[in-house]
């Protein structure tokens, strides 16, 4: 660390000149009417569009336009409606419902996390896919090898997955401030090679189920699960688990970290001006490194949170698509905590309603994604919401974040 | 005259720990060769290198087996003897100039030396794993390439991936009812569409060039799989495309070694080389080239004298996607005949690394792309070699070498100095 103070920790430096770089610093100055506007017109739009996805790849009804437009019409519009309303229903109509939301949510605020802890400092952290799988694989290990009582096996194992995801974001970290390699380009690699690297050790003894040809581990003791937080009502279905407390606990701990810690304030101050906080005198290495470390252990807990909370094993790529949400994510939550919780029950919510939308009609969970980019696509181009619905929106939620292969 | 001082040229220190690195890493080699596959491999007696496939006709024409027969311990003390003296000229003096020649024919050696150990003692046919390795490097060194177009002209494309995914849905719906010759330019013109969504997106509305092809990305897999779920499922004619037959060119097709290797294919693997010879050449020694060149490294310079910057920008990027889309169509038409969800599987991520791993040079985008698809067919072939290295292993040497590359371990890759920075014309 550098060996002057420059300011108390956390109090701003005021002064009526740099306002709007005290509230860029804090976070605190977000013009909330424009802020929330932007997201729902977004996943309005959104929404819109896959609408049009369904009509348009509703066979039976595109072949009756011609016959019968009438018809047609009312058929697509019954598809419609019923993938939309199986949608609803299957995210807040039910004890089940909203228990699923939060089961789907918990992972995704972590990840989510993770990669807005990263934006804050200037890193794009694409890596939340591989330190995942890493943090879980090691939450496995300690979950299917020891026999312990459960309050000290399961922190034991989240533990390892944390340490495990901040190993795998540590590697970019470093090399990001050593040698200027670019971390989308580490991360997006170290992702593949995490993928690998779970193929091969599901193969070995360590993790492999007995008698089992396929690569799946063996099942955690349940001593290391996470525990259903409606165990008493007495449902199976009801899955919801200690995984949601965790990752709001979580958030509320990046909240911390990054608006009320003086290491959190280095890290936007660098995320903001990398050649400024060097002069300032901050330790650039030092925060490159940690911020990943941290962003990381956030992903690797998400890990952990999907294989001690639901999947109880680990297969190939059991990460899935929550890594690449979570940029989704962090971007839609603006890369504040309370944004990413936000955006996190949101998108937990599209996905198990989507899972029930799924299995009431014929419409595969695939059109969440298409949903999620689309959201994306509109909320990083506020020029595009501007355009379609004629309002002010402010500027966009990313500014230029990368900063080209070769900067250093 | 300018030939002379740039050897004379001083070299900086850094050049100089690279230089030393570089020599200290061939001597390792060396002696990693010696140890591993010499004196403690195991493996004794001949290796058989076959070098006509059983279906190639060569064979009959000599009347007997065209083999490589190499005693495998000589060949590893040999080759470690080679990698010594390299790594001994190379810290002594050094090789200036042909620093990744030499870095190439080291990597050479050391694959050769690793594969006569693995078939000490049987016998293992090199001209179908060399035919294998130009297959699996097409969808790579075509995403490579179309990543090279875009970077030049400096937009960062992390998107190929998606156009490659995008190009292949394509090609196999329109594939299975108009013929190949449309699917292939359906699939182009995807890849088109796609590059066009991220050239507005980047330029016009300048959002992150990283989210918007992460988006792409996202929303190209999302799409397809819908639809393949949707459609496709229930109706597999519309998911059956011809696959294309190779093209054997005459004479050149006859030789041995080379001709089944590089003359007996379909129009994916011709379409590569000459797409690598027309866009270096283009690149390198034409007004449009150069003025590429110019928008990608320093924008305003180029806008000054009268550069459409802006132009230069969509016109590569969607030439970039068309290749991509190209290369999309390969996976159906030169491959396997339908789609299947997430059937690229990262190669156009492997094309960035092979981009990057080349030095955003066409020829160099090649040469990666065809050493990731010589790693790729090696880990397919480990099981019948009973090599104890496990395949996930070799999968992984394209990411790590990319890693290395970026890291500047041996040399940096050097990316236009613009990519990825919109421009902001002054009005």
């Amino acid at each position: 660390m550098s060996d002057e103070p420059r300011h108390e920790s956390g109090t701003p430096p005021a002064g009526p000149g740099d306002r709007s770089l005290f509230k860029d610093l804090t976070g605190d100055g977000i013009d909330w009417r424009s802020a929330m506007l932007v997201p729902l017109l977004a996943l309005l739009t959104a929404m819109l569009v896959g609408v049009v996805i369904i009509a348009l790849t509703d066979i039976d009804a595109l072949r009756l336009w011609f016959k019968d437009p009438g018809a047609a019409f009312s058929e697509t519009r019954q598809t419609v409606w019923g993938a939309y309303h199986a949608l609803l229903i299957g995210s807040v109509g039910s004890m089940r419902a909203l228990s699923e939301t939060l089961t789907q949510a918990s992972p995704l605020i972590l990840a989510g996390l993770s990669v807005a802890v990263g934006f804050r400092a200037g890193l794009f952290n694409i890596g939340a896919n591989g330190q995942m799988l890493v943090g879980g694989m090691f939450a496995v290990y300690i979950g299917i090898t020891f026999d312990l009582p459960a309050p000290i096996h399961l922190p034991l194992a989240i533990l390892a997955g944390a340490i495990g995801g901040a190993l795998w974001g540590f590697i970019p970290g470093l090399l990001k401030a050593r040698t200027g390699a670019h971390e989308v380009i580490t991360t997006i690699m170290l992702n593949l090679i995490a993928l690998r690297l779970v193929d091969y050790f599901l193969k070995t003894s360590l993790f492999q189920a007995e008698g089992r040809p396929d690569p799946v581990s063996s099942d955690v003791h349940p001593s290391a699960e996470l525990p259903r937080l409606l165990g008493f009502l007495d449902r199976v279905d009801l899955r919801v688990h200690l995984g949601i407390v965790i990752a709001l606990l979580a958030a509320y701990g990046v909240y911390w970290l990054l608006f009320r810690s003086t290491i959190g304030f280095e890290y936007r101050a660098v995320g903001l001006n990398p050649q400024g906080a060097r002069y300032a005198g901050m330790n650039v290495v030092w925060l490159y490194v940690s911020v990943m470390a941290v962003a990381g252990a956030l992903a690797g807990l998400a890990g952990a949170d999907r294989i001690l909370g639901v999947l109880t094993r680990a297969s190939p790529g059991f990460s899935g698509s929550v890594g690449f949400d979570a940029i989704a994510l962090a971007l839609l939550g603006r890369s504040h905590p309370a944004g990413v919780v936000a955006a996190g029950l949101l998108f937990g919510g599209l996905r198990a309603g989507g899972q029930v939308m799924q299995v009431r009609t014929d419409i595969s969970l695939d059109l969440i994604l298409v949903i999620q980019a689309l959201v994306v696509v509109f909320i990083a181009a506020p020029a595009l919401i501007r355009a379609i619905y004629r309002v002010r929106t402010g500027e966009g939620a990313t500014e230029q974040l990368a900063k080209g292969w070769g900067s250093t | 005259m300018t030939a002379a001082v740039a050897d004379l040229q001083v070299r900086t220190p850094a050049e100089k720990r690279r230089s030393r690195r570089l020599g200290i890493i061939y001597i390792v080699l060396a002696l990693f060769v010696l140890w591993a596959f010499g004196i403690g491999s195991s493996g004794e007696g001949d290796s058989t290198f076959r070098l006509v496939r059983q279906t190639d006709r060569i064979q009959d024409l000599f009347g007997w087996d065209l083999n490589l027969v190499l005693p495998a311990a000589m060949v590893a003390y040999v080759i470690a003897a080679m990698l010594g003296f390299v790594g001994a000229v190379q810290l002594t003096r050094g090789f200036k100039r042909l620093d990744h020649v030499v870095l190439s024919v080291v990597l050479i050696l050391v694959v050769f030396a690793f594969l006569t150990w693995a078939a000490a003692g049987r016998s293992f046919s090199l001209a179908g794993m060399l035919d294998e390795t130009v297959k699996r490097s097409v969808p790579i060194a075509l995403g490579a390439l179309a990543g090279v177009m875009s970077e030049r002209v400096a937009v960062v494309n992390i998107a190929i991936e998606g156009m490659l995914l995008g190009g292949a849905f394509v090609a196999a719906m329109v594939g299975s009812s108009f013929g190949s010759f449309w699917a292939i330019v359906a699939a182009m013109l995807t890849g088109v569409a796609l590059a066009w969504v991220l050239a507005v997106l980047a330029i016009r509305y300048r959002v992150d060039q990283i989210i918007v092809g992460v988006v792409i990305n996202i929303f190209v897999l999302g799409l397809t799989s819908f639809i393949t779920q949707r459609i496709l499922s229930q109706n597999p004619h519309l998911n059956r495309a011809e696959i294309l037959r190779p093209i054997k060119l005459p004479l050149l097709g006859d030789l041995p070694i080379v001709g089944p290797i590089l003359f007996e294919h379909n129009i994916f693997v011709y379409g590569m080389f000459v797409l690598v010879a027309v866009i270096t050449y283009a690149l390198f020694h034409t007004k449009w080239g150069l003025r590429s060149r110019a928008v990608g490294e320093h924008p305003k310079a180029a806008d000054t004298l009268g550069v459409n910057v802006y132009g230069y920008r969509y016109m590569n990027v969607m030439l970039g996607g068309a290749i991509a889309g190209f290369g999309g169509a390969f996976f159906i038409q030169g491959s396997v005949g339908s789609f299947d969800e997430n059937m690229t599987a990262g190669r156009g991520f492997i094309g960035l690394a092979a981009m990057i791993f080349g030095r955003w040079h066409p020829v160099g985008a090649l040469s990666a792309a065809l050493v990731f698809g010589f790693a790729d067919s090696l880990a397919g072939k480990l099981s019948i070699l009973e090599v104890p290295i496990p395949s996930e292993f070799l999968l992984m040497t394209p990411y790590i070498a990319t890693i290395v590359v970026v890291a500047g371990v041996v040399g940096r890759a050097r990316p236009p100095a613009a990519d990825g920075v919109p421009y902001i014309k002054e009005s």
